[in-house]
């Protein structure tokens, strides 16, 4: 169980996995994470979208970024060993139905969650719009996975490397203003672009789904770690989501807790524990 | 209570074991009610204040036998009565003062099958030690005779003695699913291995154990007293199964359709905390206590040098509320560092729902106890907690339940800086399995709903615990465990 299959590296600091989780495999449904730990006594649970499966391989595929101690650990291993603990699937499946047409966002890594929620959209008989948006060239992931699927694809990068120059705002505004605009839009990534993302079809009425990567701890609902206000209720998002109604999600709140730990996670991911630690007696001093 | 080293209290001990000894044989109800109760050695208040090692050192045998004659073994034993799972007290009690300690467990184990936990844990001054004879005669419940520190007592020692595991029967064939590795679960399990039925335990988290290794502190209950526990379960046969969420990894009614379990018992727990729904609580630096306590017992955030998971160190920290949640988080924030920490609980102390002894080892260690008072809403700059705002309270007419109702004072606002603030104030059930098994009967509350069996509304599914109960106690889970474990026993005998 949780042994690594398949590792791969798609940009910058940017991989994916396959790992053996047969009960996972055959349970998750898009939209669904999983929560992996490295070190049953001192690791941190982090969660991780599952990014696709393989029922008769009895495996799930992970795509992550480095951000920070865990996640950097995650790159460094090799296929053949084994994740200490992996538990999933959590968190609501994704809502999919024939909405008609269905324009998908994603910015940076949530391409990978984002990539089972279009195929799933897709399956259902929805016309699919793909918008992937990155900061440069080699950090855009997923793009063959993505025409394969869909009706169109847009890139666009901020530096104009490749596709058009700009914001992936600017075509979803495009096309919430075109008469035939989408019914739903999915938007999974940065919380800013994701803030920026409801803003723009806002004004348009057209549904926006995001999906939240709050900071967690258990991921089924004991310890409140996940909370963010939706329209103006708190929820939990490993269980109420972790998609919600982008028009009703209170991202300011959300950004500023996601930076809860920044200091602490600066000094875990140099490595330097005993300086970790001389800092933390500094700051009670 | 001003502390005495554990020295000196075994020194005083053996004098008075002494003197016991030299007292016409049997000794006298007068010459027992003479005998001054025994304290619980403890670590010195100040340095176990910043240290996580368990605080309560447990009697030393002198103290233990000592403590033991002060019991006056009364026919109808009332004390019974106010253990929920009925230990048959007095009996217990004679052989540790005899010195029979190996007989003195085993009579525990007839009934309960967690006293090194429950001896440690349970809320002794409202449940066996209240009714106590003893207590009564003296007016005073705390010199009641200490039950539970020799439940403790004697639980340490067959643990010390490395105890084998108990007796499994034959294998039957059947096979039982238990969900959860709480006291409830655990006991289940036992209890439905013994009778030779294969059992796997189903645990959501990394770590088995439930509360008990994820709430409940080091400080308070050693987790290698709950892994010998697991251990034993383990030597018994019982698979354990962590990083399996029943409802998500598995569906409840799969496990009995497809995966040729014959019974399933489901011990969650409580789940959900509850928040107060005040201004700023979802600021940084506010936690539930549930975040606070699985960070530093689970994840070791407290162990700074080994552990991932990050803490706040807070200088200045606030817990809302009184139960044995809100004593833990605030001492356990003291151990991480914490300067001050404020205890705010908007009745009085007599109403506090915690245990007593928890209560006066968190003063003892320093806690600031503000009673009759309530926060109104949590203060911030730039998204990170600065202060608080409470208000206070006066006590009211008694309502419903015979207590006075605290009513707040209206104009009486005031603020204290702080950096963080813990929210203690109970849990609501997790909806995770009622959601995903179609037909599970929940009441209002969410909990589920079982007959005197612990049977739920589908067949061959038992439930126990907080999920049944709502947030309770240790040997109530248990107790809950053990009865649907011999229902489950019947129903697979039959
Ligand atoms: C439901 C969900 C699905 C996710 N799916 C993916 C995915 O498919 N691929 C992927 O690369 N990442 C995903 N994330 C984010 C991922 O969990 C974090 O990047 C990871 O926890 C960082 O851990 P770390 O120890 O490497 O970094 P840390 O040192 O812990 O953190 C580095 C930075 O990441 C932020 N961060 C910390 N913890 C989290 C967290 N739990 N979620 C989000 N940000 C965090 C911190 O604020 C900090 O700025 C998902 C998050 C959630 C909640
Ligand atoms: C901080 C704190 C202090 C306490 N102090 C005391 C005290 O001093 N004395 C006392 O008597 N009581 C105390 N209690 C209460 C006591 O711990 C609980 O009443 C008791 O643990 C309940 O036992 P349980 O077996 O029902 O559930 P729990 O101990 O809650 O265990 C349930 C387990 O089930 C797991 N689980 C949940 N859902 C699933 C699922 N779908 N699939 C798989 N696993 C799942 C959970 O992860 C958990 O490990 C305290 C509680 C807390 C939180
Ligand atoms: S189990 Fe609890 S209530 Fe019962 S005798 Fe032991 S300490 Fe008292
Ligand atoms: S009531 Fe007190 S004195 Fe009487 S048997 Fe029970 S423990 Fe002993
Ligand atoms: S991660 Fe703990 S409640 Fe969501």
């Amino acid at each position: 169980m949780n042994q690594i299959l398949f590792k791969e590296r798609l940009a910058p600091e940017v991989y994916r996995m396959r790992v053996r989780a047969p009960l996972i495999a055959e349970e998750r449904k898009p939209g669904q994470f999983i929560i992996l730990q490295l070190d049953t006594e001192f690791g941190e649970r982090i969660p991780l979208t599952i990014a696709d499966a393989d029922v008769q391989e009895g495996s799930i595929t992970i795509i992550f970024q480095v951000a920070g101690k865990s996640t950097k650990l995650l790159a460094g291993m090799e296929p053949g060993q084994k994740i200490a603990n992996l538990v999933g699937p959590l968190g609501r499946p994704t809502h999919i139905e024939q909405f008609g047409t269905v324009v998908c966002v994603g910015g940076g890594i949530g391409m990978a969650p984002l990539y089972p929620i279009a195929q799933g959209m897709k399956e259902a008989g929805n016309r699919l719009i793909v918008i992937i948006g990155a900061r440069t060239k080699e950090l855009v992931i997923l793009e063959p996975e993505m025409r394969a699927l869909a009706d169109e694809v847009i890139i666009c990068t901020d530096d104009g490397s490749y596709g058009r120059k700009g914001l992936v705002t600017e075509p979803l505004q495009e096309l919430c203003a075109q008469g035939a605009k989408p019914d739903l839009a999915v938007a999974i990534g940065p919380p800013l672009m994701m803030k920026f993302c409801s803003l723009a079809t806002r004004p348009f009425g057209v549904p926006t789904v995001v999906s939240l990567n709050t900071i967690m701890i258990d991921g089924t609902g004991m310890c409140g770690g996940c909370r963010v206000t939706v329209g103006g209720k708190t929820k939990f998002v490993c269980v109420d989501g972790p998609e919600f109604d982008g028009h009703q999600v209170d991202f300011d709140q959300m950004i500023q807790r996601l930076g809860s730990y920044r200091e602490q996670e600066r000094i875990a991911a140099a490595g330097c524990n005993l300086h970790a630690e001389a800092v933390r007696k500094g700051l009670q001093e | 209570m001003s502390w005495r080293s554990p020295d000196e209290l075994r020194a005083t001990a053996r004098v008075e074991w002494a003197r016991i000894q030299a007292l016409a044989q049997p000794v006298k109800a007068r010459d027992r009610l003479a005998i001054p109760p025994q304290e619980m050695p403890a670590q010195e208040p100040l340095a176990r204040a910043r240290n996580m090692q368990e605080v309560a050192l447990g009697y030393f045998e002198e103290q233990a036998r000592v403590e033991a004659v002060r019991c006056l073994q009364c026919k109808n034993a009332p004390c019974v009565a106010g253990c929920p799972v009925r230990i048959d007290i007095p009996r217990f009690i004679a052989a540790i003062a005899s010195g029979e300690m190996a007989k003195a467990i085993a009579i525990i184990k007839e009934t309960s099958l967690l006293p090194a936990v429950c001896g440690r844990v349970c809320p002794q001054e409202t449940q066996c030690q209240e009714p106590c004879t003893v207590g009564k005669s003296h007016k005073r419940v705390d010199k009641a005779v200490s039950i539970g520190r020799l439940e403790r007592y004697v639980a340490d020692w067959e643990r010390a003695q490395g105890a084998a595991p108990p007796a499994v029967a034959p294998a039957t064939g059947k096979k039982v699913a238990v969900v959860g590795s709480g006291p409830a679960g655990i006991t289940v399990a036992a209890d439905v291995r013994r009778a030779g039925h294969a059992v796997v335990l189903f645990e959501a988290f990394h770590k088995p154990g439930g509360v008990l290794v994820y709430g409940i502190p080091e400080f308070r209950l050693p987790k290698s007293i709950v892994q010998a526990e697991l251990d034993t379960l383990k030597q018994m046969g019982v698979e354990i199964r962590t990083n399996f969420l029943v409802g998500r990894t598995r569906k409840l009614t799969d496990l009995l359709a497809k995966d040729g379990f014959d019974a399933v018992f489901i011990g969650s727990g409580a789940g959900l905390p509850k928040f107060m729904n005040i201004e700023g609580e979802n600021l940084v630096g506010v936690y539930s206590a549930n975040e606070y306590l699985t960070r530093s017992n689970l994840m070791k955030a407290y162990d700074r040098v080994h552990a991932v998971t990050p803490i706040h160190a807070a200088q200045r920290v606030a817990v809302l509320g009184g139960g044995n949640v809100a004593m833990d988080a605030a001492r356990t924030a003291l151990r991480l560092g914490a300067r001050e920490v404020h205890l705010i609980y908007r009745r009085t102390e007599v109403e506090m729902p915690a245990r007593v002894e928890e209560v006066a080892h968190a003063r003892e260690e320093g806690v600031q106890f503000h009673l009759l008072q309530n926060a109104k809403r949590i203060l911030g700059e730039n998204g990170k907690v600065t202060g608080i705002e409470c208000l206070r309270y006066e006590l009211g007419e008694p309502d419903a339940s015979g207590r006075r109702r605290p009513v707040e004072i209206p104009g009486s606002e005031f603020q204290m800086p702080m950096d963080a603030v813990i929210v203690a104030i109970g849990n609501e059930s997790n909806p995770l399995i009622e959601q995903t098994t179609p037909g599970l009967a929940v009441d209002k509350y969410g909990h589920i709903v079982t007959d005197e069996n612990g049977c739920t509304s589908i067949p061959n599914v038992f439930a126990g615990g907080d999920i049944v109960l709502g947030a309770a106690t240790v040997i109530l889970a248990m107790g809950e465990g053990r009865r649907a474990a011999a229902a489950i026993n019947r129903l697979l005998a039959g």
